[in-house]
């Protein structure tokens, strides 16, 4: 059994059919990533998965357990963390601050100031300006700030939309060290990049999203050689 | 010493708008709405406790406890049965027309209950008053009371904010909704609390309000709401120590207006300073100045 399964989800916004059907699994300790162009409905699977929609056909199930229509605030405290695209960190909040939201379903303090101690570990930048407001962060430091926030409830599954973009190439490489370093440490990763080049090749296994279908799929090494995807995603 | 009488008025019924704002500000802060319904709510308070001791003959505190009760109730459901279900509604004047809809709605509410006929609230705050230099100063214990509780209030909530789980799911939810429940944080629980604690406050506002003026209407919520509504966003709209400065200043304003300009222009003379302040600064005095997003 898959950590993830995603089965056959169509996703509408009002009228218009943003996922037509969506298929795809996950399995624990693996990286997956999820590419396609802009608007193919990279950000609609990912809101799936974690609550923000609800799917009107498929199912999500997560650790055998489905959570189609679990409300995105209880996911967290299951095990998936979501580390949204263009980061939303809580701008007016101090880094700090923010951190400690991400502990938001957590109890014991102890535990929770050891998490932060790894996080400030992983993430020295984030120490240096703990008591900096997030939103005066350059935008890597606001990407770091979001994956911290979001491993600080500790979860088994992190999502993670486009955390390259908009980044300088100096800091593009910084987030790509650090997400191959989270599966080192034991979370399972499920990657959405229109970086597709840096995205294969971290990956273990990659699906590729165009207009609401999963048009290919298989080891991202394989996919790195496809041809189709040279041409289409990485500009060869 | 007229002038200080005068001013110490003043900071009492600002006291009393900065009481009521806070529900504003909060739920503006929080759920992005204009609830109008909220002075309204000041009203039944007032109708609560003068129903509770002057028909019932309760005891004042008691019948307090229960006006803080029945308006926390009476908020809560209003936001679940008409505003909730019009949250992700296309247009953000959908929920304003419910609100100055229910605003109407509670107001012949109790027009249907308790008559157009004006009741006389009864004297429930027993304070002595206070004589200061030879008892050229008087100041009542209902406006002593009233800035004290206002003090109270204002410290609590900030306290509040800061220190609880609650407060901090309510400036996660202020800044990013759907960030927030990324974060686990329920989102309509939370808007549900800000709405409890608003009509709790507007609760205890209308029985200061109505210790201070004790001529009770279905209006009588009315006008302190819309000038509550003017202090919140005299202070900035989402502040809470805004709320508490737009408040003081706005009772302040009104009650030396009345006394040496005109009791007549009194309104005019504080909507005037409200649209000055919003030309030099448009986000009110504390409010946080639109930043252009990354
Ligand atoms: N809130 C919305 N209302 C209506 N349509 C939407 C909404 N959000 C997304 N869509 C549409 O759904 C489709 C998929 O969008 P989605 O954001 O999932 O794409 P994406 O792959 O994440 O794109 P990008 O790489 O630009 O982030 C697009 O056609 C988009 O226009
Ligand atoms: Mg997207």
């Amino acid at each position: 059994m898959a950590m993830l399964e995603v089965n056959g989800i169509e996703v509408y916004y009002g009228m218009i059919q943003a996922l037509k059907g969506v298929t795809f699994q996950v399995d624990k300790g693996e990286i997956i990533a999820l590419i396609g162009a802009n608007g193919a409905g990279k950000t609609t699977t990912l809101h799936t998965i974690t609550g923000l929609l609800t799917p009107k056909k498929g199912t999500v199930t997560f650790e055998g357990k489905d959570i189609t229509h679990t409300p995105a605030h209880k996911i967290v405290s299951m095990g998936i963390a979501h580390v949204p695209e263009g980061r939303r960190v809580f701008a007016d909040l101090s880094v700090y601050q923010n951190l400690r939201m991400g502990a938001y379903t957590r109890k014991d303090k102890n535990e929770i100031e050891q998490t932060l101690e790894i996080i400030y570990e992983r993430f020295p930048r984030l120490k240096e300006r703990k008591n900096q407001r997030a939103g005066t962060l350059s935008g890597g430091e606001q990407q770091m700030l979001a994956m911290g926030r979001a491993l600080m409830s500790r979860p088994r599954l992190i999502v993670m939309d486009e955390p390259s973009m908009g980044l300088s190439p100096i800091f593009v490489n910084e987030i790509f060290d650090i997400i191959a370093e989270i599966s080192r440490a034991g979370t399972t990763v499920l990657l959405v990049e229109q970086n597709a080049k840096k995205a294969l090749n971290i990956a273990n296994r990659a699906y590729v999203l165009e207009t609401g279908k999963i048009v290919l799929s298989g080891d991202a090494k394989d996919l790195l050689n496809d041809d189709a995807i040279k041409k289409a995603y990485l500009g060869e | 010493m007229s002038f200080l009488s005068y001013l110490i008025n003043g900071i009492s019924l600002g006291s009393v708008y900065a009481i009521i704002a806070l529900g504003y500000t909060m739920v503006y802060g929080i759920a992005k709405m204009l609830n109008f319904a909220h002075g309204d709510i000041i009203m039944i308070g007032a109708y609560i406790v003068f129903t509770c001791v002057s028909t019932a003959g309760m005891h004042p505190a008691l019948a307090v406890l229960l006006a803080v009760i029945g308006c926390t109730v009476l908020g809560v459901l209003i936001e679940r049965v008409a505003y909730r279900p019009l949250r992700s509604a296309a247009s953000p004047l959908a929920v304003l027309i419910t609100a100055i809809g229910m605003s109407y709605l509670l107001q012949n509410l109790a027009l249907l209950i308790f008559g157009a006929n004006t009741k006389n609230f009864p004297e429930i705050i027993t304070l002595p008053s206070l004589s200061l230099a030879d008892g050229q100063l008087n100041i009542t214990g209902t406006s002593l009371l009233t800035i004290g509780v206002c003090v109270v209030i204002m410290a609590a909530l900030m306290i509040f904010i800061r220190k609880t789980k609650a407060g901090q799911a309510m400036l996660a939810v202020s800044e990013d909704k759907g960030a927030a429940q990324l974060m686990g944080i329920n989102v309509n629980g939370t808007i549900a609390l800000t709405f409890a604690i608003g009509s709790a406050l507007a609760a205890i506002a209308g029985v200061l309000l109505c210790s201070a003026y004790p001529s009770l209407t279905p209006y009588t919520g009315s006008m302190p709401g819309i000038r509550a509504f003017v202090a919140a966003v005299f202070g900035g709209i989402g502040s809470v120590p805004g709320a508490l400065i737009g408040g003081i200043l706005l009772g302040v304003i009104e009650i030396l207006g009345r006394a040496y300009i005109s009791s007549q222009l009194a309104d005019a003379i504080v909507f005037g300073v409200l649209i000055v302040v919003l030309l030099v600064k448009p986000t009110g005095i504390l409010g946080k100045n639109i930043q252009e997003k990354v």
